[in-house]
């Protein structure tokens, strides 16, 4: 047997020894056969060193059945052949495979920097961040727009260029990387003083996201017993960062139709939703709230109290404010059947999150790969069918709905058992030689850690996957035939985060 | 129309009252920490558990430098004797680097103004942000400034598209080598005279990627700031009071 499907549940790790290892022929027809047939797909892809040689690890998910399947391979002579046209969905994972390690991929359709950085063992940058060949089109009329890194509004850095034909765009390449900081890299040597605060700012509108994906990874490699009231207030915290996330993003999406009063009311909601966080945390994006074996702030019978008291009156006027995009003409015609992904686009690149959901597809971890207290309630995924800008809006409209009714139950539940402290675990021991993964539904989308211990137990290897990192490629494809000028409403109906992706 | 007239009236009237009014932010905020009494020279728990250095022996105690602090409080209960504080000041910017660093004697941030800052920018300010490197949580909390809860542009202070246009920048983050010259490249298209604003513990120090050989760790290596706003991010009232100090309106 190629594959092992020694992780069953989210979080999950094992001892390396026990990942199966294969030839590299039987590992990449196992992908491509578990993908092409059996609804299995790629949550990661990586290069790591293990036993003294360069491996490839491969691990796949299956949304339906809950199953997370492993495996790996001994690179030879530093190369592999890419799979890349027959699995698109890796295409990504290839060029930051090639780049990281200075692996040489055999016949990928087109092997680009990713994100710029230096190599992990030889410390060497090769190219100049942004100094690449762009995908062109010539012909008479046709014409290049570049955009960036420095934008017009107060947003992160990243690179487009537009091949335009007239106020049609052919083709929309993007090039990011203006954020790296070098995390992965960072993060070796680990868990120290410093990791979960780093963790809160690999996107910093995530922080909860990311942040509990990297605890409960520890916690389940440590052995580390969490409170169900922890539990609980994790989920509270998660939710609110969805709301607060999403309805900024609908402010914004009605900004740029030139429809103010929702992006005024949804700019100050949005504002309203983050200090109900700092109510808990201190901290508006939740910095601080999760930590190793519980949460950082309790809350209790009052607190709980007071936020479910704020929350209705914020729900009647978010949900007043979001209406009123929705019933204008002049918003609509803006946003409908424009930036259309197809359903087929999803499955074949390997979208995720809120790009998945308003194209039907139930792509959501919360209920796909259930963590913490998701494992004891039932979520059904709200979707959306359109796949276009409007979907999208939809979308994040209705998951603010579900996120508020979860966060009134959680609060319900809270003061129910309002006993048991949260707890913090300050040393944690990792398993030696052993890996392990952890995933979570952060606002936008899945996110995917993976950790690999070395001899002493400490992190040789942190593999983190932003859902922005497969869902840049969406916004390119919503862009093809489009209106250059929809191209910032296509932006935000994505609203995808570059430091996640730059990392 | 009806529908949003109604709603404006549904939703209200939402702008602070700040200046005039101090804003009421969470009972667990923290602003500027409290040094108290002296501590045994032995004792290095909150030197250790601090993730960015911030925190340094100085003279029978401590100084803590808030260019680097990230707020996180994790020193606080480990004090064994009891020695730090986080206060809900939130007045945290300063116009120089050193007054950032707070020891026992230090109870607010110092402020010295400006004269010729004032007389050219006082009632206008123009900006251009640059995120150079930082995790968005920053460029997210200037942006709220726009909002009609701190409503910029009533002090006549807003972003603008072009750095042309803009009296100066503003920089979030630890400028990233892959940032570097285009952070470089906008301040020289900023007309003289210009001026330069760190907002964040990144753009100040490196903040939590000091260590890393991507980063720069901040700004003042490579260009003169005028403004530090410390934070991680900063609270909008943090900024936006660092803002208004500086052109002296508060």
């Amino acid at each position: 047997m190629s594959y092992s499907t020694l992780f069953t549940c989210n979080p999950s790790w094992g001892k390396i020894e026990d990942i199966p290892s294969s030839t590299e022929e039987l590992f990449w027809s196992n992908i491509v056969e578990n993908v092409t047939n059996h609804n299995f797909r790629v949550l990661s892809l990586f290069a790591t060193p293990m036993n003294n040689a360069l491996h490839l690890v491969c691990i796949l998910g299956n949304d339906t059945t809950s199953l997370l399947k492993i495996s790996r391979f001994e690179l030879i002579n530093n190369t592999f052949q890419s799979h890349a046209s027959i699995i698109p969905q890796i295409h990504l994972f290839e060029r930051e495979i090639a780049e990281q390690f200075g692996v040489t991929v055999h016949d990928h359709p087109w092997l680009k920097p990713v994100r710029f950085e230096q190599d992990f063992s030889l410390h060497v940058k090769k190219n100049a961040c942004g100094d690449l060949n762009y995908f062109q089109v010539s012909g008479e009329d046709v014409h290049e727009v570049a955009v960036g890194p420095v934008h017009a509004g107060v947003i992160e850095p990243g690179h487009f260029r537009f091949q335009c034909y007239g106020e049609n765009v052919v083709n929309l390449e993007i090039s990011l990387g203006y954020q790296h900081r070098g995390i992965e890299r960072m993060l070796q040597g680990g868990p120290s003083p410093q990791t979960l605060s780093q963790m809160e700012v690999l996107a910093g509108d995530t922080t909860i996201g990311h942040s509990l994906a990297y605890v409960q990874l520890v916690e389940a490699m440590a052995g580390i017993h969490v409170s169900q009231k922890s539990e609980l207030i994790r989920i509270v915290l998660l939710e609110l960062e969805r709301i607060a996330n999403h309805v900024g993003d609908i402010g914004a999406l009605s900004g740029d139709t030139g429809f103010l009063p929702t992006a005024s009311y949804c700019g100050k909601l949005r504002g309203d939703f983050l200090n109900l966080t700092a109510s808990i945390t201190g901290n508006r994006f939740g910095r601080g709230g999760i930590i190793v074996g519980g949460v950082g702030y309790d809350i209790d019978f009052n607190l709980a109290a007071t936020i479910a008291k704020q929350l209705k009156v914020l729900q009647s006027k978010t949900l007043s404010a979001i209406d009123l995009f929705f019933r204008s003409t002049s918003v609509l015609e803006r946003v409908e059947n424009i930036g259309k992904i197809t359903k087929e686009d999803v499955i074949t690149y390997g979208f995720v999150g809120i790009a998945a959901k308003a194209c039907a597809i139930a792509r959501d971890t919360r209920k796909n790969y259930p963590f913490g207290y998701y494992n004891a309630i039932s979520y059904d995924i709200p979707l959306e069918a359109s796949c276009d800008i409007f979907a999208r809006a939809m979308m994040r409209r209705a998951e603010i709905v579900s996120s508020l009714e979860l966060i009134h139950n959680m609060l319900r539940s809270i003061q129910e058992i309002a006993i048991q402290k949260p707890t913090r675990v300050n040393d944690v021991v990792l398993p030696s030689n052993a890996l392990g993964i952890s995933l979570t539904e952060g606002w936008r989308g899945e996110i995917v850690h993976v950790a690999q211990t070395d001899e002493h137990g400490k992190l040789v290897r942190y593999k983190i996957t932003d859902p922005s990192f497969h869902n840049w490629t969406a916004l390119s494809l919503a862009m093809r035939e489009g209106q250059i000028s929809d191209f910032p409403l296509c932006n935000k109906s994505f609203n995808l985060s570059y430091c996640g992706f730059d990392l | 129309m009806f529908f949003v007239l109604l709603e404006r009236l549904r939703q209200g009237y939402n702008t602070s009252k700040y200046p005039k009014i101090e804003p009421i932010l969470s009972p667990r905020f923290s602003g500027v920490p409290k040094i108290t009494g002296s501590c045994d020279l032995t004792c290095k728990a909150c030197i250790d558990v601090c993730p960015t250095e911030a925190i340094a022996k100085k003279e029978q105690s401590i100084a803590i430098d808030l260019g680097k602090c990230i707020f996180c409080d994790q020193c606080v209960p480990l004090c064994t004797h009891n020695n730090i504080q986080f206060t809900h000041e939130y007045r945290l910017a300063s116009h120089q680097r050193s007054t950032l660093l707070v020891t026992k004697e230090v109870e607010k941030i110092g402020f010295q103004l400006n004269q010729q800052i004032q007389k050219l920018f006082k009632r206008s300010l123009q900006l251009r942000l640059v995120s150079a490197g930082g995790c968005n949580a920053c460029e997210a909390d200037l942006n709220v400034l726009g909002t009609p809860v701190y409503d910029l542009n009533r002090f006549g202070i807003s972003f603008t598209a072009s750095p042309r246009h803009a009296d100066g920048i503003i920089i979030t983050g630890p400028v990233t080598l892959n940032m570097k010259q285009a952070l470089m490249d906008t301040y020289d298209a900023l007309p003289s005279p210009k001026i330069v604003i760190a907002s964040g513990t990144c753009a100040i120090s490196g903040g939590l990627f000091q260590k890393s050989d991507e980063v720069c760790n901040g700004v003042d290596s490579l260009l003169p700031v005028d403004l530090y706003i410390p934070g991680c991010p900063p609270h909008p009232y943090t900024a936006l009071n660092g803002l208004l100090q500086f052109l002296g309106r508060v």
